[in-house]
């Protein structure tokens, strides 16, 4: 028999979902600011939150291109940061089983969260997983594009980013982002050397370079166990 | 069209169809342990890189300045198990007096 049709409590999947989706919405203030302090325009900014939506890659574009890299590179660095979403797919389609607009939908929605609670579900059956699925990627869906736009217009009314900290609330975000994922000796072994080996790369290589070189550290470090 | 207009659209596109490939592709694939760790790897060099370009860097050179500072107290509150916004306030508002100063 199987459990995809087992009961489960909707409004405790709904709780945890929200839970996750509130919080995490409401940094898009964050990515909202960081974009207007990098030089993209109210538009560009929103676009980036509801066409791209995935916050590691839309602040990899904002820094990229705020640090005076080409758009090559924070292509790059965008793309390969939205890499895993990739894997994330691969991992709900036999959950989700979707099929044309709904596989588009589904498709742009799977990000670390909406992933995240339908895995944390799965012991409560696929349905419960599904729920987790849609309730926590249409709820961040939301609440991160409307708050990318409160930041957005937030940002372009107070001036010179440096005063507000914008430029350091940037490298921040990319710091809050990697701590939970620096879980042994090998993660905290390829941050440092990233780390190193960016600011190695700075004087000599053109903006954006730096950050693209450090995915030959992942292959190298992850190709054996 | 500007740089920063292809770079929004193109990445959005990319970033799109990777998610969508997702959904298309055999199963099978992700059941190699290579793949996962190099997966995993990825997003961890990218960020921690992404941390000490915008902590370092001004063009073509490395200084220390007012957002070091506020990262440096990020990495303080995070370590004492601040979450995000807290996280991220903290470093806008340390950098932000230092950088007024």
């Amino acid at each position: 028999m199987s459990l995809s049709g087992a009961p489960f409590d909707k409004r405790v999947v709904l709780r945890d979902s929200l839970a996750v989706a509130i919080p995490v919405g409401t940094y898009g203030a964050a990515f909202g600011a960081a974009a207007i302090g990098s030089g993209f325009s109210i538009l560009q900014t929103c676009l980036l939150s509801l066409l791209l939506f995935s916050g590691a890659s839309q602040f990899a574009v904002v820094g990229v291109m705020g640090a005076g890299g080409s758009a090559l590179s924070a292509i790059a660095t965008g793309s390969l940061l939205g890499l895993r979403n990739g894997l994330y797919g691969l991992r709900m389609a036999p959950v989700l089983s979707l099929t044309g607009i709904k596989k588009i939908i589904g498709a742009q929605l799977t990000i670390d969260e909406s992933t995240g609670v339908a895995l944390n579900q799965e012991v409560k059956g696929q349905a419960a997983s599904r729920y987790g699925f849609w309730a926590t990627g249409i709820g961040v869906y939301l609440f991160w594009n409307l708050f990318t736009l409160i930041g957005a217009l937030g940002a372009k009314s107070i001036g010179d980013p440096s005063a507000w900290g914008l430029d350091a609330a940037v490298p921040a975000a990319f710091l809050g982002l990697v701590w939970p994922r620096l879980i042994d000796t090998k993660s905290k072994l390829v941050s440092i050397s990233a780390a190193v080996l960016a600011l190695l790369l700075i004087p000599i290589a053109p903006a954006g370079v730096p950050i693209i070189a450090t995915a030959l550290l992942a292959i190298a470090f992850g190709w054996r166990n | 069209m500007s740089a920063l207009w292809i770079a929004t659209l193109v990445t959005s596109a990319i970033c799109f169809i990777l998610k969508y490939i997702g959904y298309s592709l055999p199963e099978s694939l992700l059941n190699k342990p290579q793949v996962q760790r190099i997966n995993s790897l990825i997003p961890i060099a990218l960020l921690s890189a992404l941390v000490a370009v915008q902590s370092f860097g001004a063009e073509n050179s490395i200084v220390f300045d007012h957002r070091l500072a506020g990262v440096a107290v990020a990495a303080v509150a995070l370590r004492l198990g601040a979450n995000f916004p807290t996280m991220m306030l903290l470093a806008a508002v340390v950098s932000a007096v230092i950088y007024r100063l």
